[in-house]
């Protein structure tokens, strides 16, 4: 039976899609969502029972697919990728699994070509998004505190999380080092809003928050955009491709249902919100006649430009007790090394993130992989000088584009549904190397202020944050990107992306806030256009 | 009694190598990770992992000092370390022993202070440095 068509098909339902379809519904278009995973309810996640650590190291709580590997996942090839490949397949997208870290980008990183030299300059500046930020903040639920020096002004809806133990110890070292530092913005009620119960701190944020104060799209965006009566979220539907008509024009489309079956969708308009890995795929696999090398590729440049933030973690250990594995992830944020100073010997910069420990499973695995926890008889003794005693920052480094960076189709592997799957190519480039190695220093003095012992940092096993950007970038020029400043493809004028592909440079942040206050701006450039959108 | 395909000479490997790898501090009420009832933990929780389990085990030579083992072992000794810490480090006695409850995080949470906010004060008296684009 054939599907009935719709004004707007949104392919994809995390962070963006659910952004997109909240804020197209007031139009009274009738918008579909195709999502491949399921609703996760709040007693799947893993802190409900005793496995939860488990569940999250190798577990179906991974962050990784390829150790996940839910029959809702498909499978990446990132053997040629020091870092990998992480997201989360369901409704709510990477939002379900994210630490909930909440910066913004700097209005610096939107003209990286015309402060630095290097890269290109956004087509939009910070200040066309100021508005969109902040309608994402209520929307999401966000925790600060306004008045930080390091970044422009914003008004988190609610107080910030507890610095803790843990950050109380950091701030004691950043103040003797007069190093700039803040109580991180995140995505995590710190008072019942909205429906959300407030965070009772029941630790790692990664893999689902029962208690669902942390926000992610499933219980924000969409319970508000399908009470609107014209937005529909299909589940379990697994888009193979985006057909196009004899006009070149987005035509809807083929996806395969909950039981495997092939469905086409028809649609007036498509909108991509697959993320830096799922969209160029897509785009990828929807080659046809008309366009051989995929679809809005005429620059050749969808799947090129990957940025994935090099995100190397140094970790010690303090004699004090800290906070361990409760609470939020992230308590603190530095932005003292986040801007230009050529004298480091490289462009752009990082912010610092200073994170909390684990839990006790956790503190073990890492304490091992770290070599220094052994096994036998000392085992017990070294544990109990770790356990509680952690201190890491993270190194979120500023990802410039690389062509050679990119997503391409593995000639072998597929998906349960037998479609190709992303191939990864993707090397640190040697501006974010200087970067790294001066972030590493800066972490080590700062853990060293804070008293603590055992360093240890790796280079090779980094962080993988889940952050795939810029593989389907906005500009103006259609040589040199593949959507104009307003998320439409150049190529099909009712294709529009709206994640974190359209990402022209990565910046040193978590992008989700980021991700999203593109994806109501470009919800926003739509409804104003609707007149003449397609023209 | 939990299917996990061990055959028996696999299982008292894992026994010995559990044993080995984290083994008792009766002192401070620490059980070894050889105890029947995390050893019963561990070999639930191995399914996808089978493979690496098996090759693990046939790596380990009797009498090999457990950290030279673990050293050589790669990622099949790693995916036996992770199974072995996840059981153990989840046991009541255990938890308890180390001052933690036993329990899921979910409901009740747990606390965790403010913190100093006052050590903020000087950061407030910085003027903004964030780079200006305009």
């Amino acid at each position: 039976m054939a599907n009935e068509k719709v004004d707007v098909l949104i392919i994809g339902s995390g962070a963006s899609g659910a952004a997109v379809a909240w804020s197209l519904a007031e139009t009274r278009m009738r918008i579909l969502s195709l999502e491949q995973g399921d609703w996760v309810r709040s007693t799947d996640f893993p802190s409900n029972g005793r496995d939860w650590e488990a569940r999250r190291a190798g577990g179906d709580f991974d962050i990784l697919p390829n150790r996940r590997g839910r029959d809702t996942d498909y499978p990446v090839n990132d053997d040629n990728s020091i870092m990998k490949v992480a997201n989360f397949n369901g409704v709510g997208g990477g939002t379900v699994i994210y630490t909930a870290h909440w910066p913004r980008l700097h209005p610096s990183d939107f003209k990286v070509k015309s402060l630095d030299g290097v890269a290109d300059d956004w087509p939009i500046d910070y200040w066309a998004l100021e508005k969109f930020y902040e309608e994402n903040d209520r929307m999401m639920g966000v925790s600060g505190l306004a008045g930080d020096p390091g970044v422009p002004p914003r008004h988190p809806p609610m107080p910030p999380i507890p610095m803790g133990k843990t950050g109380t110890h950091y701030a004691r070292a950043m103040n003797r080092l007069g190093w700039h530092w803040w109580p991180s913005d995140t995505s995590i009620a710190t008072t019942d809003y909205e429906g959300r119960g407030k965070c009772i701190n029941l630790g790692h944020c990664t893999p689902g928050c029962a208690q669902g104060a942390k926000a992610s799209t499933d219980i924000t965006y969409w319970p508000l955009a399908l009470r609107a009566g014209n937005v529909e979220l299909r589940t379990r539907a697994r888009v193979r491709e985006i057909t196009t008509d004899e006009h070149g024009m987005a035509s809807g489309a083929i996806y395969y249902d909950k039981d495997g079956k092939e469905q086409f969708q028809p649609a007036e308009m498509v909108i991509v919100a697959c993320n830096g890995v799922g969209t160029p795929r897509l785009l990828l696999n929807s080659a046809s006649g008309k366009f051989p090398n995929g679809l809005a590729n005429s620059s050749g440049l969808v799947g090129r430009n990957l940025m994935m933030h090099p995100w190397p973690i140094v970790s010690g250990y303090v004699a004090e007790t800290m906070d361990g594995g409760r609470g939020p992830i992230t308590c603190l944020w530095s932005k003292e090394f986040y801007e230009t100073d050529k004298a480091r010997g490289f462009v752009r910069g990082y912010t610092l993130q200073f994170g909390r420990g684990t839990g006790p499973a956790n503190q073990a695995m890492v304490g091992v992989s770290a070599g220094h926890l052994p096994w036998g008889k000392d085992h017990h003794k070294v544990y109990r000088e770790l356990l509680d005693h952690r201190v890491n920052i993270g190194v979120a480094c500023d990802d410039l584009p690389e062509e050679h960076n990119r997503v391409t189709l593995d000639p072998e592997l597929k998906d349960s549904n037998g479609i190709p799957a992303p191939r990864i190519d993707y090397t640190i480039g040697e501006n974010t190397r200087a970067m790294m190695e001066h972030g590493i220093a800066r972490a080590e003095e700062i853990l060293r202020a804070a008293g603590a012992t055992r360093l240890y940092c790796s280079r090779e096993v980094l962080n993988y944050p889940g952050h795939l950007l810029g593989t389907a970038r906005m500009g103006r020029d259609p040589e040199r990107s593949v959507v104009n400043e307003w998320g439409r493809s150049h190529d099909v004028k009712n294709l529009f992306i709206v994640d974190g592909s359209v990402f022209v440079t990565g910046g040193g942040v978590n992008p989700t806030s980021s991700i999203q206050a593109i994806a109501l701006y470009i919800a926003d450039q739509i409804k104003q256009r609707l007149a003449n959108l397609f023209d | 009694m939990t299917e996990t395909h061990l055959s028996a000479s696999e299982r008292q490997r894992l026994c010995d190598l559990a044993g080995l790898m984290i083994p008792a501090e009766p002192a401070l009420g620490m059980p070894a990770a050889s105890d029947p009832l995390i050893l019963a933990d561990i070999e639930r929780s191995i399914g996808r992992d089978l493979p690496a389990v098996h090759e693990a085990l046939k790596s380990y030579r009797p009498g090999q000092e457990i950290n030279d083992w673990y050293a050589g072992a790669g990622v099949p000794g790693q995916t036996l370390g992770r199974l072995v810490l996840a059981a153990y480090y989840r046991d009541d006695r255990v938890l308890v022993a180390l001052g933690h409850e036993a329990r899921a995080p979910f409901p009740k949470g747990y606390v965790v202070e403010q913190g100093d906010w006052s050590l903020l004060a000087p950061v407030k008296q910085r003027t903004a440095f964030w780079r200006r684009d305009r």
